[in-house]
């Protein structure tokens, strides 16, 4: 084993870390905004919203993210009014932008689905209760349904960041050098792509495990009265041992 | 019949004080099936109405159109003398013409559910705090030394940092009581209060009940719990088929049952 080899591609990947994170945040970031959109929309009521959303949900999660990715960065630009449009165009002939454009719109699609499937697993009754006490529409949400939902779509979600982190790899193929492109480019430049694409492995592997973590532990917090109750959880405890 | 009696229970109490309820030809359609086929009742401060029936005969339907959790389609609801406006939506059914107006009055009636419906994820002491500083705008301080007087009073203090899924059915139905109390409500609606616990945690909770219709609280309270109709309550109120079949005086109503289907009904609960 060349030692030596891993230490300085693990190193020369790792460099590129804070740009699969700038993806990775910004991506996420912006997809939960339109994602929130979204669902407010399809839960607003109105016909046309559930249609618009019904649509955008089948496109974006129908199709692959790699399409909509070419689609965006190599397509868009086909078109006269997107080349002379003062603001789409320093958008979408910039790789970065294009491809955090990509996994916005496509989180989203998937996260709004999480979020009204959350909506609608909140117990009718805890509604009703604020609804009996006097509530408004929006302290009901506020105190009640929001609450309630954000634990049910909590594990989902989780899930769904940690296939965005690993869809920053995608980035790669639109020239951006993150730790993916880095990786293949040291595979390309000495050809020993097990070394490489190991040490890439391991730390999308230990990224994501961090993820998860936080995840488990904002979970955790957030939950106590999933948990068994106080007493049962001292029970359940192991019998310290004498011996 | 049924008409004659309702019309019986509203000049009855003709004291000329407003009633803290007063329903007037109460109507509620689900599809096609008629619930409630116009519903009148009265409540004046103090009393304690038992709202008997068998399943399907509307009686908890028809508390539900009281704070508008459920919409009537037509009739009246005064709470305190106030009419609580209403107005037609584009679909031609009944709706309520101001929200704020239905909020308000909602806070004046404080409702207990068949299925506690506390709110899960606050502890008890949360679940007592939260509508009276967020809909009375009352002090936090205040609403916390209230609810702990009032989990003493149930006799859940010791739970009050629990959440509700780690107590008992009848510990959490005390504790939805609790939360209807902090809201110093005017008149208390119960849905059925003890038909979602085991027998052994009945008691309980009808003690807490009894105890608040001493302490001369307007109570509707739809049961199936016939000794509390019979012994604790002001007035009983028997619905049959949407309709009002007989009202009166608690110990009147089970000696000599005014009606055959009244007296089918706690025939059948004797047995």
């Amino acid at each position: 084993m060349d030692f030596d080899f891993y230490l300085s591609t693990m190193w020369s990947v790792l460099k590129a870390l804070p740009l699969t994170l700038e993806i990775w945040f910004f991506g996420i970031a912006f997809g939960l905004i339109i994602a929130t959109g979204l669902t407010w929309l399809r839960a607003s009521g109105y016909k046309l919203g559930e249609y618009f959303t019904r649509a955008y949900v089948f496109v974006f999660r129908g199709s692959p993210l790699l399409v909509q990715l070419y689609l965006i960065y190599f397509g868009l630009s086909q078109f006269d009014f997107v080349r002379h449009s003062p603001i789409l165009w320093p958008i979408l002939r910039d790789p970065m932008y294009c491809t955090i454009v990509a996994m916005a719109l496509n989180t989203a699609a998937y996260e709004s689905e999480i979020f009204r499937g959350a909506l609608r697993a909140v117990p009718v009754g805890q509604i009703e209760a604020a609804k009996a006490f006097g509530m408004s529409a929006f302290t009901r949400f506020r105190l009640v349904t929001l609450p309630i939902a954000l634990r049910l779509a909590l594990p989902a979600y989780s899930t769904e960041i940690i296939l965005m982190t690993k869809a920053t790899a995608l980035a790669s193929v639109v020239t951006i050098m993150e730790m993916m492109g880095t990786a293949q480019k040291i595979q390309h430049d000495t050809f020993r792509p097990i070394e490489v694409l190991t040490c890439a492995g391991v730390i999308y592997l230990l990224l994501n495990l961090s993820i998860a973590r936080l995840f488990a532990w904002v979970e955790h917090r957030l939950s106590p009265h999933l948990r068994p109750p106080p007493e049962q959880s001292r029970l359940a405890e192991p019998v310290p041992e004498v011996l | 019949m049924s008409a004659n009696v309702a019309a019986a229970a509203q000049a009855a109490p003709s004291s000329g004080e407003t009633p803290a309820i007063s329903v007037k030809d109460l109507r509620k359609c689900f599809g096609d099936h008629e619930v409630l086929k116009g519903i009148s009742l009265e409540a004046h401060k103090g009393d304690v109405i038992s709202i008997l029936g068998s399943s399907g005969s509307g009686k908890s339907t028809m508390l539900r159109c009281i704070n508008l959790l459920e919409t009537p389609d037509s009739g009246e609801v005064r709470v305190d003398g106030e009419l609580i406006k209403m107005k037609r939506g584009r679909d031609g059914h009944q709706m309520p013409a101001d929200i704020r107006q239905v909020e308000r009055i909602r806070a004046n009636l404080a409702m207990v559910f068949q299925s506690f419906n506390l709110w899960s994820h606050m502890t008890v002491l949360e679940n007592l705090v939260a509508a009276p500083t967020h809909v009375l705008k009352r002090p936090r301080a205040e609403c916390l030394e209230q609810a702990e007087v009032l989990l003493k009073r149930v006799g859940i203090w010791e739970r009050r940092n629990y959440y509700p899924p780690h107590m008992s059915g009848g510990q959490q139905q005390r504790a939805a009581i609790a939360r209807a109390l902090a809201m110093n409500p005017k008149v208390m609606l119960f849905d059925e209060p003890t038909s979602a616990l085991d027998p052994e945690l009945v008691g309980e909770v009808l003690r807490v009940m009894r105890s608040l219709a001493e302490e001369g609280r307007t109570m509707l309270v739809v049961t199936h719990e016939m000794g509390f109709a019979r012994d604790v309550s002001s007035k009983v109120m028997f619905l049959h088929k949407g309709e009002v079949d007989s009202v009166g005086e608690p110990k009147e109503m089970f000696a000599r049952p005014p009606t055959p289907q009244f007296k089918q009904f706690i025939a059948n609960f004797n047995k």
